[in-house]
């Protein structure tokens, strides 16, 4: 009996291996050809690089822009971020804490608001911010950023403040703190671990968001990553070795991140889910 | 429950608090849904200062609109294969990887990772594949599945999308699951085996019950991306070949921003976020009824 199960256990972990090459595969096939002459990519993909071709990285790197975009994708994602997680905390906290019947309906409207999908939004949003000249600016992406996530994030905030005990807070204002004061001091303190969980799930959205940066962002140098590898495929479809490298450009950022905070990440989406 | 003295001081702190996400709210979805709904009794074309009103022409030209229903058919097709094979896969990984085994932790990571990157990215990535590996390895070993690429037959470029996609968001949905998988009590699953329960058994009588809100949560999210599908289709088939692969998300895209028609792709917009939002509180109502008490 015994050693059947160890063939079963055996069985289970090689067909988990089988599963995990082929959700990494796609990955180490962009890389290995990242790396190769066109010619050689296109008579033997599968085949691991003779020579390395860094010319491929030296030629996507200038076509893309990549300095400009990913700074640009760095910006909006970073200030997108810290707002959100800010603005959604402070309006999550005053929600529970001043729970009026206003506020209750206002807090419904934004959990309503989840289920409108941005295709029905996006015509009149760009026909709006485009009459007011607010168009090709990075300050109005990431405004409109705001606007669509702080719903989920005040949600989760909302649901996670309501266990935490209005003592503390009562005894900072006791102790003469102000409302700002208190809530910079003790609450949001206290709120890392659910600020972790919106963080990740806001990095991983506007990071990769494609359709909004490409109806806001009209010029070139003001692209996202996102943006400008999808101009740059779309530019110079002959030439495989620099489109790889162009995606493996694209890709890198994420990888170095996912290296060092993996834990978090996987815990974030986690947290996110059960709410 | 928190009260201050006078008006003022009320009224600054909550503006304090909640006036910039509340105005961003407003002005970024508030506003732009309800204008939407005007834009949908109009005949703006993306360029004239002044558009007329046209009534509920927009509405009967969604109907008419041959093309719009066929690629709501085809993303109706779509969702439900993706919504099943995802969710089945993730399941399962789920379930594998929860068994106490060392190393459990990569191999969640491995199989998390594609959802780090955009659909844009991994579009171009299968494109690759579809396009240059597959149909070398086909020719190479014979395999007449692969000789042609996928991506230039209408019917196997549907599953190129399917496949991607199944392969794009198992991992997520997985993580979901392990988080309902760690969640159903050890006390209940102790029990169980010690009344003789086998594995099988306990999986169709405490775990797959017990998990109905974790399955709730990913068909609700499985559902409502797969609706939503734009960048992976915009990168992997440009809805080609001939349209054959156009979603329905891509064709109010089209129709808006390429053909012009700002009133009819805001109708057709407004048409589709109707039925979408039908399907999924369906879905939820209906799941809902399933759950059961620990």
């Amino acid at each position: 009996m015994a050693g059947q199960s160890r063939i079963f256990g055996w069985a289970k972990l090689l067909s988990l291996m089988v599963a995990l090459v082929l959700f990494i595969f796609p990955f180490l096939l962009l890389i290995t050809n990242s790396f190769k002459a066109n010619q050689a990519i296109t008579s033997d993909p599968l085949g691991l690089p003779a020579s390395f071709q860094w010319d491929n990285y030296v030629s996507a790197f200038d076509k893309m822009g990549y300095i400009s975009a990913f700074g640009n994708s760095l910006l909006i994602t970073v200030a997108g971020v810290l707002l959100i997680a800010l603005l959604a905390a402070m309006t999550a906290h005053y929600f529970v804490r001043h729970n009026s019947k206003l506020n209750q309906y206002l807090f419904f409207l934004m959990v309503a608001a989840m289920i409108i999908p941005f295709q029905a939004i996006m015509i009149p949003l760009v026909k709006i911010y485009g009459s007011l000249g607010l168009l090709d600016n990075k300050w109005s992406l990431i405004y409109m950023y705001i606007g669509f996530g702080s719903p989920l994030a005040v949600f989760i905030y909302h649901g996670f403040i309501k266990s935490i005990p209005l003592e503390l807070e009562e005894a900072a204002l006791m102790d003469g703190c102000g409302r700002v004061q208190t809530f910079f001091r003790i609450v949001l303190p206290v709120l890392l671990p659910t600020s972790v969980t919106i963080a990740v799930l806001n990095v991983l959205w506007i990071w990769n968001d494609f359709l909004l940066p490409s109806l806001v962002l009209t010029s070139s140098e003001q692209r996202t990553l996102p943006l400008s590898t999808f101009y740059f495929y779309g530019t110079y479809t002959v030439d495989y070795g620099p489109l790889m490298a162009g995606l493996v450009l694209t890709l890198l950022p994420v990888l170095v991140v996912y290296l060092f905070a993996q834990k978090y990440i996987i815990q974030g989406v986690m947290q996110g889910s059960i709410k | 429950m928190l009260t201050e003295k006078g008006l003022w001081t009320r009224l600054r702190t909550r503006l304090i608090f909640t006036g910039p996400t509340l105005f961003a709210f407003a002005t970024v979805m508030i506003i732009p849904f309800l204008y939407g709904i005007y834009l949908t009794f109009t005949n703006w074309d993306g360029i004239a200062v002044e558009q007329s009103l046209v009534g509920w022409d927009n509405y009967v030209g969604v109907f008419k609109d041959t093309v719009f229903w066929t690629s709501f058919g085809m993303t109706l097709e779509y969702v439900f294969i993706t919504v099943v094979l995802t969710n089945a896969v993730a399941f399962l990984l789920a379930y594998a990887v929860t068994r106490g085994m060392k190393a459990q932790g990569w191999f969640r990571a491995g199989f998390f990772l594609p959802n780090l990157v955009g659909g844009i990215v991994l579009g171009f990535i299968w494109q690759f594949i579809f396009n240059q590996v597959l149909v070398f390895a086909g020719q190479k070993m014979n395999i007449p599945l692969f000789a042609a690429s996928w991506l230039s037959d209408p019917d196997k470029a549907f599953w190129a999308l399917i496949v991607v996609t199944v392969w794009q968001y198992a991992g997520y949905m997985m993580v979901i699951y392990i988080a309902g998988l760690m969640n159903v009590p050890k006390d209940v699953m102790e029990a169980a085996s010690i009344d003789g329960a086998s594995n099988r058994k306990m999986l169709a009588r405490i775990v797959l019950p017990l998990m109905v809100p974790s399955f709730i949560v990913c068909v609700f999210l499985s559902l409502q991306r797969g609706f939503m599908v734009y960048d992976l289709n915009v990168s992997l088939t440009s809805g080609g070949p001939f349209k054959s692969t156009e979603m329905v998300s891509m064709h109010v895209y089209e129709q808006a921003f390429l053909a012009r028609d700002y009133g009819l792709g805001q109708a057709e917009a407004f048409v589709l976020f109707i039925l979408v939002a039908t399907i999924t509180l369906l879905q939820v109502y209906f799941s809902k009824k399933l759950e059961v008490e620990a």
